[in-house]
């Protein structure tokens, strides 16, 4: 589920044409943020919003870089890594304890479902919170003029600025969205599912985000079904590693999602499509 | 009545050209204005500006009465300008309502109403006779319905001005028919219309006023009545002087290289060379003269393994070059200076000396095996900037750092050097100064004179009348006559390359 968040992220990015290898940063940062406020201002609520503007702030910084400045957005979304793995080392105190954390809040009737109400409808606050992001962001993408627009910057930018679209205001929008989404995930992540923050917290999510929206085709519902296949090879490998069924070393179960992703990404790779535009800063004038 | 656009002295400038230099133009309601010149005579930039997509570095643009603001295509498009771009501007993986409708759609709640964009592209293209399916994928459709589309994009909003830019290009005789009808019945509601086209037959049939643009200047207004194709011609391709070559009689020798049936495609996908003979000679330079995108370029990226051909044979001293690759053209005895040095003839980030023995650089005496040979190739670029005075600080510094005329020497010199039997020269003075002009054209007469076989392709008429010893005329991607130079008529060739006389 964080992972499904993540690769919203991502897609929000990459279909205004701004590739964000600075996922990763932007979870470490955020969560990281989201835990010491929590515990600063007492309230989990504050170490929430203060997650969603870190994100928001860091996606500013990509999109000065990259819109802006038409910086290689490979380095761009590098220098958010480096910034967050350093801010977050820096900053590091051991031993501090989140005043309370989202709880689960079952919703009634539905939670009581076989299989679907524990999956769907036995979660904290944040987490319902995702899926609503998730569907929205798919309606939005799709059906709004927003999504259209969205979509033609990122595929045809001088076809959008021709039609009276704004390329860079759409970038800069939609990766400030991009960075509150990022934030969502963060929070989540140290506030609903973990409870605590340590070293390289987030453990490489942002990365796996960036595979499973290219295997769900930078569509917000492949990169949930995605996210959703990844999850379970991964309960799949725990299966296998609490029960002892195979005699193998637990890092090799370990690793079993990841092989799997990159194995599925390997055959789909030569099918998927990404944004035409994905990477290229736009000048105004040139077609 | 008052001018729905109005231009004045509107002046861009780009690294090394001068594209607008000081244009001054208006528009009124209800006239059809024909913008002709050359590739690079400045007319896409000019109404790119008028779009608000280029800023002019000073001047003027004026729609109906108020000035415009650069980068704001939304408040131009919503003040009744619409535009068919030269290049198609429509997002392939999308289908033909949403890239008519984007930037403007019509919604119903947060949600866009596909139903109603649906039924107003059906309505739109009802009321101007211009069929499509409003569910087809841009992508999956052939260029002259792209067009279509584009150019329905344009009319959707109430359009005072519509601009043009090159629409006829890509379409069949029958949709330019309807396309030159649509135009003239939007003048005739009060549509004031701009026409970018290098077809003058179009501009005679629609043009009130007719505006030529050479190298960013604004050469003339003329109105189709007073004057005729050839006219046009005249006042498109340039200067009627002729710049004096010494020149002696070609001792022509055999044939070295031999082009049948030759027929390429074009970066559209569009049959551009329509089946070309020519058979080149020692000693002899062969000029192609014909108005830019004819077919010329791919012609010569066809001969010189560039381009793959559609069909027909290449065979240089006889021997056939089936698709062969750049390197292999050029170990054959070809040597090209191509059309576009930044892409083609130069690598920017390397030397001067390394750019000089690119096409040499793994034999001797540059190379030993696997090894450059350093201090021959700085032998040979102080050399080479001594004899084609090419002027550099240094010959180690990068090519980029060159000024247009010099980077054409570096070409040049290069493919000179090596004194192979076949030259490729094209456009080989393009953006080059008077004075190294003439000295590229007295290489071009050595080379010749030393036995070559050189093929000189031009868009400036006047280089061909004073460099070549035969001319072939290169219209509508055929060579449509060969004229002996000596007492060549320029109007019958004027005439032959607006395809006229044919």
């Amino acid at each position: 589920m964080p992972l499904a968040l993540a690769a919203m992220v991502g897609i929000m990015c990459e279909r205004t044409g701004i590739v964000n290898i600075g996922i990763e940063g932007t979870l470490l940062l955020s969560s990281f943020v989201a835990f010491y406020f929590a515990i600063a201002a007492k309230s989990i609520v504050i170490g929430f919003l203060a997650a969603m503007a870190t994100g928001v702030a860091m996606s500013l910084l990509l999109a000065l870089m990259s819109v802006t400045w038409k910086m290689d957005q490979i380095i761009a979304g590098t220098i958010i890594n480096i910034l967050a793995t350093g801010l977050t080392s820096f900053f590091y105190i051991q031993g501090n304890m989140l005043p309370s954390m989202f709880k689960q809040k079952p919703i009634p009737g539905l939670s009581n479902l076989p299989f679907f109400g524990d999956v769907l409808f036995k979660h904290g606050l944040l987490m319902y919170l995702g899926f609503v992001v998730i569907i929205t962001l798919y309606y939005a993408l799709f059906h709004t003029p927003w999504g259209l627009r969205s979509r033609a910057v990122g595929e045809h930018p001088s076809a959008a600025d021709t039609a009276g679209v704004s390329v860079a205001k759409m970038r800069y929008l939609n990766v400030a969205i991009a960075g509150a989404i990022g934030g969502l995930c963060g929070s989540y992540l140290v506030l609903e599912l973990v409870g605590s923050w340590n070293r390289g917290f987030t453990a490489g999510k942002g990365f796996t985000a960036l595979a499973l929206m290219i295997f769900g085709r930078w569509n917000p519902m492949g990169a949930l079904a995605a996210a959703m296949f990844f999850g379970l090879a991964q309960a799949g490998a725990n299966q296998l590693m609490i029960n002892g069924t195979v005699n193998i070393p637990p890092q090799f179960v370990g690793i079993l999602p990841y092989v799997m992703t990159i194995i599925v990404l390997a055959i789909s790779a030569g099918k998927v499509r990404p944004p035409a535009a994905e990477g290229q800063p736009y000048e105004k004038g040139q077609s | 009545m008052s001018a729905l656009l109005e231009i004045t002295g509107v002046s861009k400038q780009y690294p090394g050209v001068l594209a607008n230099d000081n244009i001054s133009l208006s528009v009124s309601a209800g006239e059809v204005v024909a913008l002709l010149g050359e590739n690079g005579a400045g007319k896409s930039t000019l109404l790119k500006a008028v779009f608000g997509l280029v800023k002019p570095d000073s001047g003027e643009i004026k729609i109906g009465g108020d000035p415009i603001t650069f980068g704001d295509t939304a408040g131009i498009i919503s003040r009744g300008v619409g535009m068919v771009h030269q290049h198609f501007q429509l997002v392939p993986v999308m289908t033909v309502a949403e890239n008519i409708i984007l930037g403007d759609e019509p919604k119903s709640g947060l949600f866009i109403n596909m139903k109603a964009a649906r039924n107003e592209i059906i309505a739109l293209s009802k009321r101007y006779g211009l069929e499509v399916d409003p569910d087809a994928v841009i992508e999956d459709l052939p260029v002259g319905m792209q067009q279509r589309v584009e150019i329905l994009k344009a009319l959707r909003k109430d359009v005072k001005l519509l601009i043009l830019d090159e629409p006829t290009a890509v379409l069949t005789p029958q949709e330019i028919d309807e396309l030159l009808s649509v135009v003239r019945n939007l003048a005739k509601s009060g549509v004031g219309i701009v026409l970018i086209t290098h077809k003058l037959h179009e501009v005679m049939a629609v043009a009130d006023r007719v505006v030529v643009l050479r190298g960013g200047k604004l050469i003339g207004t003329t109105t189709p009545k007073e004057t005729d194709e050839a006219g046009l011609a005249q006042m498109m391709v340039g200067r009627s002087v002729v710049l004096q070559v010494n020149r002696t009689e070609a001792k022509r020798g055999s044939v070295v290289l031999e082009v049948k049936g030759l027929q390429v495609r074009d970066d559209r996908k569009i049959l551009s060379v329509k089946g070309v003979d020519l058979s080149l000679h020692k000693g002899e330079i062969l000029g192609i003269a014909g108005v830019e995108g004819n077919g010329q370029r791919e012609f010569v990226e066809a001969i010189c393994g560039m381009r793959q051909r559609e069909a027909g044979e290449v065979l240089i001293n006889g021997v056939a070059t089936k698709d062969m690759h750049p390197h292999a053209v050029h170990e054959a005895g070809i040597s090209h200076i191509p059309e576009d040095r930044e892409k083609h003839g130069l690598v920017a980030t390397y030397s001067i000396s390394d750019n000089l023995i690119l096409n040499q650089f793994d034999q001797e005496p540059f190379a030993k095996g696997w090894i450059r040979n350093l201090s021959e190739i700085s032998k040979n670029a102080i050399a080479m900037v001594e004899k084609f005075d090419i002027r550099t600080p240094s010959p180690f510094n990068t090519a980029g750092s060159l000024s247009g005329g010099n980077k054409q020497k570096v070409v040049v010199a290069r493919e000179l050097s090596e004194e192979l039997p076949v030259l490729i020269a094209a456009q080989p003075t393009r953006g080059v100064d008077v004075g190294s002009i003439e000295f590229i054209h007295n290489q071009l007469i050595s080379a010749r004179d030393k036995g070559a076989a050189v093929l000189l392709v031009s868009a400036e008429l006047d280089e061909i009348l004073s460099l070549s010893d035969r001319i072939a005329v290169m219209s509508g991607g055929k060579i449509v006559a060969i004229v002996d130079s000596k007492g060549a008529d320029r109007n019958y060739i004027g005439r032959l390359m607006a395809g006229l006389d044919k």
